[in-house]
């Protein structure tokens, strides 16, 4: 039976291959996802309702303008650090359908307590 | 504490009035309130935020804060100390309208017979600029003080506007701790709930767990706190945790209604849910008593 050898250094290429072929797959898979762009500035988000579907991963690329704020969806366990005149990028996958509630959860001024939106989720 | 005890010891609270708590977190009968001689009582004010206008939220905003103290004033015996956990004044974007707020506040609490206060921020006191303002005024946000054997703690939650203890005080809570004993009596006062009463209105603390972690190995800690402004009495493990009245308005029970909203003044019974406390504490016995008072005279 003919002995069939393969060099280490195959291997190696191999795997290098492999290993940028799942990134490369990942990353078309995120750019294929929807992208849902938000901007926050006291005392408010924009836009503040976001419906999604239920399963179907998104991501929300928040800007926030004039200072820092908060994003925080605790039912859907969303929550991010806005820092100012950065682009946050938070890939969201909904588990759950329902109407969950979000607010800004860094205290930003008189009115902070007015920064709020919601996310639907259906089905 | 089993559950009916729980359940038994809420639906007093409930109710107001008087209630014996145990530091054990066991009720304890409220007939044959003891008088020894290392027993005191002090008094929780919380949540007064001088600077606030809204008439439909309550049309008496500048002269409620001056009937509590008058009320405290008229407590047949004057309390030990007095502690006003946080929210002092309402927000404001202006440094020096802030400054203006905190002043007039402590010109206002001057008036209080008991020269012992003890006080901490609340987010609307120090949020916006870390706490500079109130430091200027009240100096530091966390402290601890010794009263007849108990131990007082006092911890900011507010001077980062996340809502954050952070590392470095969570370093000198457990240097603190470190010189207290197991088996003694802590009071921790604080403004933010230190555990999750309901995220989504923002009640709670980022790094709260953190802090019920290092108290956990002591058997009577009790704490004391604002924000929510109402009575509220939580337990986490064995260290029960009482929310008190606001004196500008109240707030609607946790996760009630859609909307973290004030509830109106109700003109039919005007300063209903306002209040403060009186808290007596019993060392030999490890346990509080609290006594809901209103915000008018007593």
């Amino acid at each position: 039976m003919k002995k069939i050898t393969i060099r280490p250094e195959i291997i190696g290429i191999f795997l290098i291959v492999l290993v940028v072929g799942t990134g490369y797959s990942k990353v078309c898979a995120e750019q294929q996802e929807q992208v849902i762009k938000m901007t926050a500035k006291k005392f408010e988000y924009s836009p503040k309702e976001i419906t999604l579907k239920k399963g179907v991963p998104v991501v929300l690329e928040i800007t926030a303008l004039d200072r820092l704020h908060g994003f925080f969806c605790p039912d859907l366990q969303i929550h991010a650090d806005l820092l100012q005149g950065k682009v946050t990028r938070i890939r969201v996958v909904p588990v759950k359908t329902g109407v969950f509630a979000f607010h800004c959860d860094i205290v930003c001024g008189d009115g902070h307590e007015d920064m709020v939106g919601t996310i639907t989720v259906k089905e | 504490m089993n559950e009916m005890d729980r359940r038994d010891f809420l639906k007093l609270a409930g109710m107001g009035g008087v209630v014996f708590f145990s530091g054990l977190g066991t009720l304890v009968d409220a007939i044959g309130k003891s008088a020894a001689a290392d027993d005191f009582f002090f008094v929780q004010l919380s949540d007064t935020h001088w600077g606030f206008e809204g008439a439909q939220l309550n049309p008496d905003a500048k002269g409620t804060l001056q009937k509590a103290v008058a009320a405290v004033n008229s407590l047949t015996n004057q309390p030990d100390f007095i502690v006003f956990t946080g929210d002092l004044t309402h927000t404001t974007d202006d440094p020096q309208e802030r400054r203006k707020r905190l002043r007039e506040f402590k010109d206002i609490i001057s008036q209080l017979k008991v020269k012992n206060i003890r006080l901490i921020p609340g987010e609307h006191d120090a949020s916006l600029d870390n706490g500079a303002a109130y430091k200027e005024f009240f100096g530091e946000t966390h402290y601890t003080f010794n009263h007849k054997g108990v131990h007082f703690i006092t911890i900011d939650n507010v001077s980062d506007p996340r809502g954050s203890v952070g590392e470095a005080q969570l370093v000198w809570l457990g240097d603190t701790l470190k010189k207290i004993d197991k088996n003694a009596q802590i009071v921790v006062l604080t403004h933010r709930p230190l555990f999750d009463l309901y995220p989504q209105w923002d009640w709670a603390t980022r790094d709260g767990d953190k802090v019920v972690t290092l108290l956990m190995p002591f058997k009577h800690v009790t704490v004391f706190y604002g924000h929510i402004h109402q009575e509220h009495n939580h337990f986490t493990g064995h260290i029960p945790h009482h929310a008190a009245k606001s004196s500008i308005y109240p707030l609607p029970a946790p996760g009630s209604v859609a909307k973290r909203a004030p509830i109106p003044w109700d003109p039919t019974a005007p300063y209903k849910g306002l209040g403060f406390r009186e808290i007596d504490t019993r060392p030999k016995q490890n346990d509080c008593v609290l006594t809901e008072y209103p915000v008018t005279k007593v």
